[in-house]
């Protein structure tokens, strides 16, 4: 694997199913008296938060901590105006502090890659967020949820799987990323929107498309409901809520047509009664609350594996 | 004044002869003894008429850490331009008599080459009302081309009246063309490619809808349209059919459009952001076709300098635009000269004759007849080169060809029969 | 990042002989399992509170071979484990990120227990310091004991096995390969001149 993860398809097949048995070594961690590993003792690890997003920087926070990292947060909200000065000086104070591994959750697309490949700073960069660009340890941990529950822990478990992601694809980071990786991984994706939600383009994605949620969904193994974040209600996308949540919506009458072993997914935050009701997401077939066990355990493994080696490391 | 010798040098590609410079204008070699004059060897040089810029942005006043005019200016000298047409989006706006008097002034004064200032269509380039076209037009800067460029004048009632009002002394406007709406925070070329990176997408149809509406306009009216920085395969292909129609429309394509791709947007170095964005290879070739069959009247620089900081940022927060002035000719000669698209004849049009008509200056594009003002570039085509942002005249660096080798090199440039460059080198 | 050991598979191990001479063969491999099985009992004054952890990759089926035979003499099923140790390695540093291998500590917990750590080779001993090191995360054994299949000597730290198959003196510039028919599909213990280029002896 390359020093960075900044995209989801960056990870070759091999990379991918190395940080997914990690992961699985390290999930049990949490079970054991002492959840605390060495491997990276005297390691610093920077949270470089540019938008908020409190469960994905505890997410990686716990991990390091739990890989004995030091760990420094950086909540660098930056203002519109000065946001492009403030990446570039924020790095370099990073820098001057001597961080291994800087986690960065950024508002525009590019921004870690821009981090990791302008010459600021000599960490590896690991990508938190980017804009409407990926987020690939998302897609690492809805990929270990799935091959826990449907590839039996094994490689090449997820091979000819069939997820669908359902909803707002366009300015989907999550999606992106998952659309990468679970290609990667074997499985077939089929992304699930309005036209207007797609991005122009997908149909070159290594992924199939559909307008139609009820078509899909008694042949998939896993679904994965996207978040419709607020701003696109007045958008444009699509003519009201309520339509939405009538034609794209996961609701126990859709529940009712999967089939027995199909998991529920959702990257949260979730909008309940908007994208998914709220019997769906407590019921049985729901791993969301899994999903977030398991962001700690892959946020690990991805950081063990960038650091816990040394720097010259293939 | 002074008298210049230039020896064996090719004209427009043609056989070598002699070229004579005598007080500021091209003189009969064979009849006229040269006695005095300063010899210039041209061998293995092509002469072109001094290369006229219709797009060129100075930022003076208002952004003098970018580019001053003097600065500006000699940039242009080292491109091979004798005279550019210095945009109207300062600050403030050139959209008074005062401020493009002002500008016009600043470019006498550097001497570098001519400086003929565009008006701002609307006030403020707010797209609201008409700034005092005619006051400009009158002034000293005897204003021609008029442009909000940066902005679309995207309202049908006002680009109609705009077109309608510079008939009266002859003037153009030049169109930014870029549906608002349909490019609200766009960032790149959206295709394929845009959708991967989760950049915004700037789709191609944003700059056709307004060509189109355009060129109608302009019909229905009967006034003379020029179309900035034409960018898609699609906005070629409607030029051409309003030229088919006998509108009255130009078109100008930069440098970068005829050279570079959208894939360089992978990089998320926002060095390679400008706008209109870079398109597709398919756009490339069309442009490059459109340049070639006239579809495309002339080459326009569209040079644009930012600071470091405005470059060395994340791609969203940077700003649009790229240096151009001085490698403009040698990416004429790599995009349509080497594959056989162009004659020198061809490009002394397209970046000469052809944009001087279209901002109605007399004393530039009269080419090399004798009798002609002696405007003159001397130009090397063997040489190859690699671009050093660090050697460049302009105040700024964010040129997107750094590291790439160009063919080419101007000489020498002369400006009313005075050498502005000689060597490669400002005098 | 990419994993520089990968634990070993079986595909195509089985037909190809050791390289090195032959120091320990199937046989004596088994009688010397059989001798610290009997040691260990011995030792211990029976089985009912030991535990044993391989440590991974082949101190896991050396284990579950001596508590086969200490199942088989006392009766009952001794409690098998396996003690990953890859991220309390002293060189974790001086190396690409290597993957993990699996920690498996039997249901009932290690407190109070006897561990009795299983490895193939003991070489430096710090292998076996970083095995004390992690134990000490899982629990707290009222003692912890050490079997080798092979002492070779040239210890860096203060350490020593309780039960040792064979005690082998080796030059530093040799390699002792132990390998076992789970992973291996041969039980062998061979020693080279380390010029052969066979891939590393259990770096103990």
């Amino acid at each position: 694997m390359k020093r960075h993860l900044l995209s989801a398809g960056d990870l070759t097949r091999d990379d991918a199913e190395l940080i997914l048995s990690t992961a699985a070594e390290l999930r049990d961690l949490a079970d054991r008296p002492i959840k605390k590993l060495p491997a990276l003792r005297g390691r610093t690890v920077v949270n470089l938060f540019f938008e908020d997003s409190t469960r994905t920087r505890i997410s990686f926070e716990a991990a390091a901590k739990r890989l004995s990292a030091d760990v420094i947060n950086f909540a660098a909200k930056g203002s519109s105006v000065s946001k492009g000065e403030s990446l570039k000086d924020t790095a370099l104070t990073l820098e001057a502090m001597g961080a291994d591994a800087v986690v960065v959750r950024h508002g525009a697309s590019g921004a870690p890659h821009r981090l990791a490949h302008s010459g600021w700073v000599r960490s590896s960069v690991v990508n938190a967020g980017d804009g409407t660009h990926e987020h690939p340890t998302q897609a690492l941990l809805d990929a270990f949820t799935m091959w826990r529950h449907l590839g039996q822990s094994r490689p090449g478990g997820l091979e000819g799987r069939r997820v669908a992601i359902v909803g707002d694809v366009l300015h989907s980071r999550v999606a992106r990323s998952n659309a990468l990786l679970l290609q990667t991984l074997g499985a077939e994706v089929t992304l699930v929107a309005p036209p207007t939600l797609l991005p122009v383009g997908v149909e070159t994605w290594p992924v199939e498309t559909s307008y139609d949620i009820d078509r899909v969904l008694p042949g998939v193994d896993a679904v994965m409901m996207l978040r419709v974040q607020r701003e696109r209600m007045n958008g444009g996308f699509f003519p009201t809520p309520r339509e939405y949540s009538r034609r794209y919506g996961l609701d126990a009458r859709r529940m009712a047509a999967l089939q027995d072993h199909t998991i529920v997914m959702h990257p949260g935050p979730m909008v309940r009664g908007m994208e998914i009701t709220a019997d769906v997401a407590d019921s049985e077939r729901s791993v969301i609350v899994e999903q977030v066990t398991n962001g700690v355990a892959v946020r690990m493994a991805v950081l063990y594996l960038l650091l816990g080696g040394n720097e010259s490391g293939a | 004044m002074s008298t210049y010798l230039i020896q064996n040098v090719s004209v427009l590609g043609g056989e070598p002869q002699d070229l004579l410079l005598v007080d500021g204008v091209v003189a009969d070699a064979s009849a006229t003894p040269a006695e005095g004059a300063q010899v210039v060897d041209g061998t293995g040089l092509i002469a072109l008429p001094g290369l006229v810029d219709l797009h060129t942005h100075l930022r003076e006043p208002g952004r003098e850490d970018a580019e001053t005019v003097e600065s500006g200016t000699a940039a242009a000298a080292r491109g091979g331009f004798t005279a550019v047409h210095a945009m109207a989006n300062t600050d403030p706006v050139a959209d008074t008599a005062g401020v493009v008097e002002q500008v016009w002034r600043l470019g006498r004064e550097a001497g570098h080459c001519d400086v003929f200032p565009v008006g701002a269509v609307t006030v403020g380039l707010a797209g609201e009302r008409l700034a005092e076209l005619g006051a400009m037009a009158d002034s000293a800067a005897r204003v021609r081309v008029f442009s909000d460029d940066g902005k679309c004048v995207h309202d049908a009632v006002l680009m109609r009246r705009a077109l309608e009002y510079v008939k009266a002394f002859d003037g153009v406007v030049a169109q930014h063309a870029q549906e608002p709406r349909l490019t609200e925070g766009a960032q790149m070329n959206e295709g394929e490619l845009s959708g991967r990176l989760g950049l915004a997408g700037w789709p191609a149809v944003a700059e056709e809808a307004i060509i189109a509406r355009d060129v109608l306009l302009a019909e229905h009216v009967g006034s003379r349209l020029h179309v900035c920085h034409v960018s898609t395969a699609g906005s070629v292909e409607l030029i051409r059919w309003a030229k088919g129609k006998g509108v009255d429309v130009t078109a100008e394509v930069c440098p970068h459009h005829l050279l570079l791709t959208d894939e360089l947007a992978a990089t998320y170095d926002p060095i390679y952001k400008v706008n209109p964005p870079l398109r597709t290879a398919r756009d490339v070739e069309a442009l490059r076709a459109g340049l070639a069959d006239g579809t495309i009247d002339i080459v326009a620089t569209d040079h644009a300098p930012h600071p470091h900081e405005d470059k060395d940022c994340e791609w969203a927060a940077a700003a649009f635009g790229m240096l151009g002035l001085e490698t403009a000719l040698s990416i004429v000669q790599e995009t349509m000269v080497d594959p056989g698209l162009l004659d020198w004849a061809g490009v002394a049009d397209r970046m000469s004759s052809a944009p001087a008509r279209i901002g109605r200056l007399d004393d530039h594009g009269r080419g090399l007849e004798v009798g002609a003002p002696a405007h003159v570039v001397l130009y090397d085509p063997s040489v190859r080169r690699t671009v050093d942002p660090a050697g460049s005249a302009s105040l700024s660096r964010n040129t997107p060809y750094r590291g790439m080798e160009l063919p080419g090199r101007v000489v020498a440039t002369f400006l009313r029969g005075v050498p502005t460059v000689l060597d490669g080198e400002l005098v | 990042m990419c994993a520089q050991e990968r634990p070993p598979t079986q595909a195509g191990a089985h037909s190809e002989p050791p390289p090195g001479r032959t120091v320990l063969d199937e046989r004596d491999i088994a009688r010397a399992l059989t001798r610290i099985s009997h040691e260990i009992l011995e030792r211990n004054k029976g089985g009912r509170d030991l535990v044993l952890l391989g440590i991974p990759s082949r101190g896991v089926p050396l284990a579950h071979r001596i508590a086969e035979r200490i199942a088989a003499v006392e009766g009952y099923a001794v409690p098998v484990g396996s003690l990953d140790v890859t991220m309390y390695r002293d060189d974790l540093r001086l190396k690409p990120a290597r993957a993990l291998m699996r920690t498996d500590i039997p249901s009932d917990g290690i407190d109070d227990r006897v561990v009795v750590l299983v490895d193939d080779v003991l070489f430096s001993g710090r292998t076996i310091r970083a095995a004390l090191d992690a134990l000490n995360d899982v629990g707290r054994p009222s003692a912890v004991r050490l079997a080798v299949l092979v002492d070779r000597g040239h210890r860096e730290l203060p350490i020593r096995a309780d039960f040792v198959g064979k005690n082998l003196p080796t030059s530093l510039v040799e390699r002792v390969q132990v390998r076992v028919a789970d992973t291996d599909g041969v039980d062998a213990v061979t020693i080279s001149d380390g010029s052969d280029g066979s891939d590393g002896e259990a770096q103990a």
